[in-house]
C-alpha cells in the first residue's frame, strides 16, 4: 500500500500577506505534508493581496519538497473572476484543483484535481470527470463512510487518487452574498475586507448562547472541527490516498505532526486526540459526516474522547 | 418577446391539477423519495400518481418536468436511475437534474428527453452552463437566485440555451447545490436526501412568558416575543449573535419571499423563456392564487399592459418580500 499523503488545504480565511509568506515558509521548511494547494477560493476580491507572492512561495514549498497545486474560486459569477479561471486553466507548470464546473469548459485537454467544494458525491459522476481528465478527488465533507468507501474503490480501479478533509473546520454553504459585511452593516461592494479581522472565521452563537457556525466572506463553515484522528487506519483500509488538513491559526506543523504520526502508525488514535486536543483548539472536535450522523457530532470509537 | 411558459410547483396530484387548471405552461414535480430537492412528508408523486397525472395535464396543454435534481450518494444511484425510467416511461417532457452522473444517465439513454439544468447545479457563467450543454445537451438552465436582471440579460446572450429564473416564492440564501447546513445540523442532507430543515426535528418550545423559541436538532434557530409571528426554523433565516453586531440578528437574511412581479417585463425583455414560482411543499390554494395571478401578468405584459399584481403579499412568508439579488447587486 503506498503511503498515505498528507495535504495542506488552501488558506480559506483573508489573511495579511505578511502572515502567509510566514505560514508557507514555515510550512516548506518544517511540515510533514506532501501537498500544498495554494490559491483564494472563497473571495475573489482578496486575491490582489497576494497574487505577487504566488510564484515566491510555489518556489520556496517546491525546494522543501512540496507538490504545489494552484486551487480555483469556488464561486465564479463576475467577469474578472471567469477570467481568473481561464488564466489558472492555461497555467502550465502547476497542477490545478478545480472548485466550480466553469473551469471544466476550459480543461477538456488537460489533466485536474477536483475539489472538495465541487459535487462529487457517486462514482457515476467521478467516472465521467476521470473520462474528462480528472485525476484526483478531493471529496465534499459531508459525504458518508458508506459513500466514501465505494468511491475509494472506484477511484483505486480507475487509476486515480482521493482525498479526505481530516482535520479543520468544514465548508457547509457558500452565498452570493458576504456576511462578514452584513454582520459590520455593510455590502459586499464595500466591505473593507473587514474579513481580516477573523483569521479562523467570524463565530455565530445561537440566541441562548450556543456555538454554532462560523463566517468567512460568502462562505459559512462549521464552528467545531473536523477530526478524523480515529477513523485513518478506517480510511487508509479503504483506499483514500490522501488526507486534507486545513489551515488554521494553530500551529499547522503541530497539527500536521500528530497526523503524520498516527498515519504512520506511531502513535495511537486515543494518544494523538490527547495530542491535538493540547494544541489549544478553541472549538470542539466533530466527525459526525463521515459516521452518518449530523456533522456537529463527535461519534466513533468509545476509548477515543476529547477533552 | 417571445411569449414566456409559466412553470409551476405541483407537490402533490391535486396541486398538479390547480396548476393546470390555472393557466401553467408547463408544472414541475418529483417522486416519493430522496431523488428531488423537495423530498418533504406528503409531498410529491407515487408512479401510478404521476401517470395519472401526465395524462390530466397534457390533456390540458401543460407540459410535465420531472425534478430528479439531487446528488445520489455512491452505491444509492440506482435509486435516481430508476426514477429517471419511470419518469420516461411515464413520457415526462423534460428531467430536472443537477448530478452530472445523473445527467450523463439520461443523455445516453434517453436522448430524445429535454433535459434542463437544475437550479441545485449552481451554474453561474456561461462558461459552467456551456460545459453543460457540450457534455449532455442540456436545453435550459435554471439560473440561481444570485444574478441582477443586467447580469441574466449578459447571460442569455452568451449561451446556447434556454433560461428558466424563479420570480416568486421561498427565498434560499445559499447558493442551492452547495449547501450542507442542515447535514450538519440533523444528519440528513439537502443535496443527498433532498432535505432542509426537516419537519421531523424541528420544536416550538414556548417559555414563561410567552416566548417562543424555534429549534432544529440540538440548536436554537430564533426566538419570538409574543406579539410576532414565528417562523419555520430554517438555518439561513434564523437570528444569531456575533461579537461585531449588536443583539440578535438575522446573519443571513430576514425571512421574506421572492416577488419579481414588477421586474416581469424586464425578465421577458432579457431573453427569460421560463418563469417559475417556487412552492412546491405549498397549499393548493397558494398554488391557485399565485399562478392564476402570474398568469394575468405575463399574459397582460404580452398585451403590452402593467402586470399590476395585487393580493400576492398575504402569501408571501412573514408578510415580507423582496427582489432579492435581481433587483441590485447592493444585496450582496
Amino acid at each position: 500500500m503506498m503511503k498515505t499523503q498528507l495535504t495542506l488545504a488552501p488558506i480559506l480565511f483573508h489573511w495579511s500577506a505578511e502572515k502567509k509568506l510566514d505560514f508557507y515558509a514555515r510550512i516548506a521548511d518544517e511540515a510533514p505534508v506532501d501537498v500544498v494547494y495554494l490559491g483564494e477560493v472563497v473571495c475573489s476580491k482578496r486575491t490582489p493581496f497576494f497574487e505577487k507572492h504566488y510564484d515566491e512561495v510555489a518556489e520556496r514549498l517546491k525546494r522543501g519538497g512540496k507538490t504545489v497545486v494552484f486551487s480555483t474560486l469556488a464561486e465564479v459569477m463576475l467577469k474578472r473572476e471567469r477570467n481568473m479561471i481561464a488564466g489558472f486553466c492555461d497555467l502550465e507548470d502547476y497542477e490545478i484543483e478545480v472548485n466550480d464546473t466553469s473551469a471544466l469548459w476550459h480543461l477538456s485537454d488537460k489533466n485536474y484535481r477536483v475539489g472538495s467544494l465541487m459535487n462529487v458525491y457517486n462514482e457515476d459522476t467521478m467516472a465521467y470527470l476521470v473520462g474528462l481528465g480528472a485525476t484526483h478527488f478531493s471529496l465534499p465533507p459531508e459525504l458518508p463512510r458508506s459513500a466514501i468507501a465505494i468511491l475509494a474503490q472506484y477511484a483505486a480501479q480507475s487509476g486515480v487518487t482521493t482525498e479526505v478533509q481530516v482535520f479543520g473546520r468544514a465548508s457547509l454553504a457558500l452565498s452570493a452574498r458576504c456576511y462578514h459585511a452584513r454582520a459590520h452593516g455593510r455590502i459586499k461592494d464595500n466591505c473593507q475586507f473587514v474579513c481580516e479581522e477573523d483569521p479562523d472565521g467570524m463565530p455565530l452563537v445561537t440566541i441562548d448562547k450556543q456555538e454554532f457556525l462560523t463566517v468567512n466572506g460568502i462562505q459559512t463553515l462549521s464552528h467545531s472541527y473536523i477530526n478524523l484522528l480515529g477513523e485513518l487506519s478506517d480510511l487508509q483500509q479503504m483506499g483514500i490516498t490522501h488526507c486534507r488538513l486545513v489551515p488554521h491559526t494553530q500551529d499547522m506543523v503541530a497539527v500536521a505532526n500528530v497526523f503524520r504520526d498516527a498515519l504512520d502508525n506511531k502513535v495511537s488514535a486515543g494518544e494523538s486526540v490527547e495530542k491535538l486536543t493540547a494544541l489549544d483548539i478553541a472549538a470542539p472536535f466533530s466527525n459526525g459526516f463521515w459516521h452518518g450522523k449530523p456533522g456537529h457530532q463527535w461519534a466513533g470509537k468509545p476509548e477515543i474522547v476529547q477533552k | 418577446m417571445n411569449r414566456p411558459e409559466l412553470v409551476c410547483p405541483a407537490g402533490t396530484p391535486s396541486a398538479m391539477r390547480t396548476a393546470v387548471e390555472a393557466g401553467a405552461d408547463a408544472v414541475y414535480c418529483g417522486f416519493q423519495n430522496a431523488t428531488n430537492a423537495r423530498n418533504f412528508p406528503g409531498l410529491n408523486f407515487t408512479v401510478p400518481e404521476l401517470e395519472k397525472a401526465v395524462a390530466h395535464a397534457h390533456a390540458g396543454g401543460t407540459r410535465v418536468l420531472l425534478a430528479v435534481n439531487t446528488f445520489p450518494p455512491a452505491g444509492k444511484v440506482n435509486l435516481w436511475k430508476e426514477a429517471v425510467e419511470n419518469g420516461a416511461r411515464l413520457g415526462v417532457d423534460a428531467f430536472i437534474v443537477a448530478d452530472i452522473g445523473v445527467a450523463n444517465y439520461i443523455a445516453k439513454n434517453y436522448p430524445g428527453i429535454r433535459l434542463h439544468l437544475s437550479v441545485q447545479a449552481a451554474a453561474t457563467t456561461p462558461e459552467a452552463i456551456k460545459f453543460y450543454c457540450r457534455e449532455f445537451n442540456v436545453k435550459r438552465v435554471v439560473l440561481p437566485r444570485i444574478m441582477t436582471v443586467p447580469e441574466i440579460k449578459m447571460m442569455a446572450d452568451a449561451i446556447p440555451c434556454e433560461i428558466e429564473t424563479f420570480i416568486f416564492g421561498n427565498h434560499g440564501l445559499m447558493v442551492e447545490g452547495r449547501c450542507s447546513l442542515t447535514n450538519y445540523i440533523t444528519g440528513l442532507s439537502t443535496n443527498m436526501d433532498g432535505v432542509c430543515s426537516p419537519a421531523a426535528q424541528v420544536q416550538y418550545i414556548k417559555d414563561d412568558v410567552g416566548n417562543l423559541s424555534t429549534r432544529l436538532g440540538e440548536f436554537t434557530i430564533d426566538c419570538f416575543s409574543c406579539d410576532e409571528n414565528a417562523g419555520y426554523p430554517t438555518i439561513c433565516k434564523g437570528r444569531y449573535l456575533t461579537a461585531a453586531h449588536d443583539g440578535p440578528y438575522y446573519a443571513f437574511e430576514e425571512p421574506v419571499s421572492l416577488n419579481l412581479s414588477s421586474l416581469l417585463p424586464d425578465l421577458m425583455a432579457a431573453g427569460v423563456t421560463a418563469l417559475k414560482i417556487e412552492g412546491r411543499q405549498r397549499s393548493r390554494a397558494y398554488v391557485k392564487s399565485v399562478v392564476t395571478a402570474y398568469r394575468r401578468a405575463v399574459d397582460s405584459v404580452m398585451a403590452g399592459k402593467d402586470p399590476e399584481i395585487s393580493g400576492l403579499l398575504a402569501l408571501t412568508e412573514g408578510q415580507k418580500e423582496t427582489q432579492g439579488a435581481f433587483k441590485s447587486k447592493t444585496w450582496r
